[in-house]
């Protein structure tokens, strides 16, 4: 008996697995049917006088509010500049909503707002409009929700787009694996690992800069692999373009306290969220200067090829393992689940 | 991190399957007992890198898997009460009852969260004296101690408002069942590593020498298990039935005896239903008379449940090995991750959620999406 016909919301669908796609599928897509919001991309390409324009939009709910490497705000403003970066659009502007929690402590606040700021002009950006909205204790998870909104030029002859990828072309990732999201669990949790995770919350701009003037058009997808990590990510690319993709479980980057705290919990880091990682699909003939222009900068340091775009197994991702076997990289149903023994 | 890398090394890994290969003059049958392993066999290709040399049926050893639905339906039950925060190993919040999971259960207003200890639910409990705090204690030998621990501690402490629901079930019971059964196929075992760490190995000693089966005491990573299967490989074509270890970083013989000790003061063997198998005499762990106020069940007063599985769902010929998950015609059709009619298309130990999620490109179900 199908068990997720349910009348409810549940966590899973705010995971960034199969159960968001089909949120977003069934309930919100049909009643705001439009070309533009039917591709699905991480921001929106929209007409306005004089040109076009990319706009996005995030909303952060994280808890707890702070956590090693960063906060709530940070996200806020990397979140949605990064959007924006992903679809090749350079940030210009930022609207932001935030909901605050009767008895957030003011302390708290102005060090989110801190970060933000200092966030916000290192991307050169401004935070040009705003609204605030106060609930009663108890309504705001853990005393703050922030929404983001960006608004950024388009370079002629940057469209990076996920259906973009080709057969042939090469997956690199910008940086090490799944440190946000574990550096969550971990705070969230208070599991005391002995290294602590930190977050990788960052704006990806200046990678993204590096890309575009050193290959250019020869980079066809740009994707943050945010909630669902790396595999959502590829898997929503796969099956937007059409293609397969084959992953090399020995070229993943992951460290090392990362990769301990997953398998202690039992998680795959190819599923937990990443907040400063880029993950680009690249004709083949740039790959290399893609590699190296990502390699020059302090973000994209550990920058590496983990894979590549075939025609086998259209829509599906699929995993070389260490030991020369294969395994297939699916979508999750929601949200990973620490294991029991 | 040494043991992670040196235990996945593909060197090392290749050298062994290619001994399995040779040592191995026909095919032969193994089985692996839990769940974990099964994965790591799914996961890395195992199977497929092994080809016909040997066969492994993946045995019951998910304990999420072979927990009875009427467990999971007083799970629920217990859930949906407003004065109940319910408190579980995440791995359980999916696997469905017979009406919905824990999932549902908690959007619905139920209070259900996810513990990484038992200890942790007893903590709760500490903090939250208005709300009774239930721990779900499922699983094999490998938890008993943990949740034994809880018990003992909340009775210590007098923590009056915390109780566990058990559905705790052991190991060698479920090997004689499926050695006694008459279409029984499986010719070596490789046993469960961490329910050893617990136990030790002396009771799989009768079993090996009366079913004249040989028994591996092996790891989860890839070359314990490979290690293991060569072992075994190697005992049958000599025509061996012993018991061995290969997990020796983790297991010795008795076991790890204060862990046992405090198992046997928490807990008594009682008869115990599985999930798609059915009953197995003293099979599972209930808490003894003196820990009854700890029992949730009765504080609850939950009776028998009488429920139904659903008629498509195969887990018991899985879990017993008959078929592989493949085989099953609701496999990647009518049954899911999303939506699955049984408890191994959920949990992280299900043999066929492993199938499922790693190995669709060679069994060929559900591969090319639409």
């Amino acid at each position: 008996m199908p068990l997720s016909d349910t009348l409810r919301v549940q966590l899973g669908h705010g995971s960034g697995g199969k159960l968001s796609a089909q949120l977003l599928r069934d309930r919100f897509l049909p009643r705001f049917d439009n070309p533009i919001l039917a591709r699905l991309t991480d921001a929106a390409v929209v007409s306005v006088a004089g040109g076009e324009v990319a706009i996005s939009t995030d909303t952060f709910v994280v808890s707890p509010l702070e956590f090693p490497g960063g906060n709530i705000g940070a996200l806020a403003v990397h979140g949605t500049l990064n959007d924006l970066a992903m679809m090749g659009a350079r940030p210009r502007h930022l609207a932001a909503g935030f909901v605050l929690e009767e008895g957030l402590g003011f302390d708290l606040l102005d060090r989110i707002i801190a970060t933000m700021a200092d966030a916000v002009r290192e991307a050169g950006v401004a935070l040009v409009t705003g609204d605030t909205k106060v609930v009663e204790r108890g309504k705001a998870g853990d005393g703050l929700f922030i929404t983001t909104t960006g608004i950024g030029d388009l370079e002629p002859g940057f469209r990076p787009s996920p259906d973009r990828a080709a057969v042939g072309d090469l997956v690199l990732v910008s940086g090490p694996i799944a440190r946000h999201g574990m550096a969550i669990m971990a705070a969230r949790e208070g599991l005391g690992f002995e290294t602590t995770i930190e977050s990788d919350t960052a704006c990806l701009v200046p990678l993204v800069e590096r890309l575009r003037e050193r290959v250019g058009e020869s980079v066809h997808v740009l994707r943050d692999p945010t909630r669902g990590g790396l595999a959502s990510a590829l898997n929503e690319i796969a099956q937007v373009a059409g293609v397969g993709v084959v992953l090399d479980e020995r070229a993943l980057p992951v460290p090392g306290p990362v990769f301990a705290a997953c398998e202690i919990l039992g998680l795959d880091p190819l599923y937990v969220a990443n907040e400063g990682v880029l993950v680009a699909l690249v004709d083949a003939k740039a790959a290399e200067a893609a590699l190296g222009a990502l390699q020059g900068h302090p973000l994209g340091a550990e920058a590496a090829l983990v894979g590549k775009v075939v025609r086998d197994h259209p829509r599906m991702v699929v995993m070389r393992t260490g030991l020369g076997g294969s395994r297939v990289v699916d979508l999750l149903p929601g949200d990973q689940l620490p294991r029991i023994c | 991190m040494k043991y992670l890398s040196e235990y996945r090394d593909p060197a090392v890994a290749r050298a062994l399957i290619q001994r399995i290969k040779t040592s191995a003059t026909r095919p032969w049958t193994l089985m692996e007992v839990c769940g974990g392993q099964t994965h790591t066999i799914v996961r890395q290709g195992l199977d497929e890198l092994l080809g016909d040399a040997v066969e492994m049926i993946h045995g019951p050893g998910c304990p999420v898997c072979v927990t009875p639905l009427e467990q999971i339906d007083k799970a629920l039950a217990l859930a949906a009460r407003p004065d109940v925060i319910f408190t579980s190993f995440g791995d359980m919040l999916r696997v469905p009852g017979s009406e919905c999971d824990l999932q549902q259960i908690r959007s619905r207003g139920g209070t259900v969260r996810v513990v990484y200890s038992p200890l942790d639910a007893l903590e709760l409990a500490t903090r939250n004296p208005d709300k009774q705090v239930v721990f779900f204690a499922v699983g094999f030998e490998t938890t008993a101690p943990a949740n034994a621990m809880a018990v003992w501690r909340a009775k210590e402490l007098g923590v009056g408002n915390f109780s566990v629901l058990v559905s705790h079930v052991t190991v060698p019971p479920a090997m004689t069942a499926i050695l006694d059964a008459p279409d029984n196929r499986v010719q070596g075992f490789l046993a469960a590593g961490h329910v050893c760490t617990v136990m030790g190995w002396k009771e799989y000693e009768p079993i090996a020498a009366r079913y004249k089966v040989p028994i591996i005491v092996t790891g989860f990573e890839p070359v314990d298990i490979l290690e293991g299967m060569l072992l075994c490989v190697l005992q049958l074509e000599q025509g061996r039935h012993e018991v061995e270890n290969q997990y020796v970083r983790s297991v010795r013989r008795e076991g790890t005896r204060p862990a046992r000790e405090l198992v046997e003061r928490v807990f008594t063997l009682v008869d115990r239903k599985w999930r798609g198998i059915g009953e197995i005499p003293r099979s599972g762990l209930a808490l003894r008379a003196e820990f009854a106020d700890f029992d949730a069940e009765l504080r609850f007063g939950l009776g028998d449940m009488h429920v139904s599985e659903p008629a498509e769902c195969m887990a018991g010929d899985v879990l017993r090995g008959k078929i592989k998950p493949h085989q099953c015609p609701a496999f990647g059709t009518l049954c899911t991750p999303e939506r699955p009619l049984g408890a191994p298309m959920v949990s992280s130990e299900g043999a066929c959620a492993a199938y499922y999620n790693y190995g669709r490109l060679r069994t060929g179900a559900g591969a090319a999406r639409a």
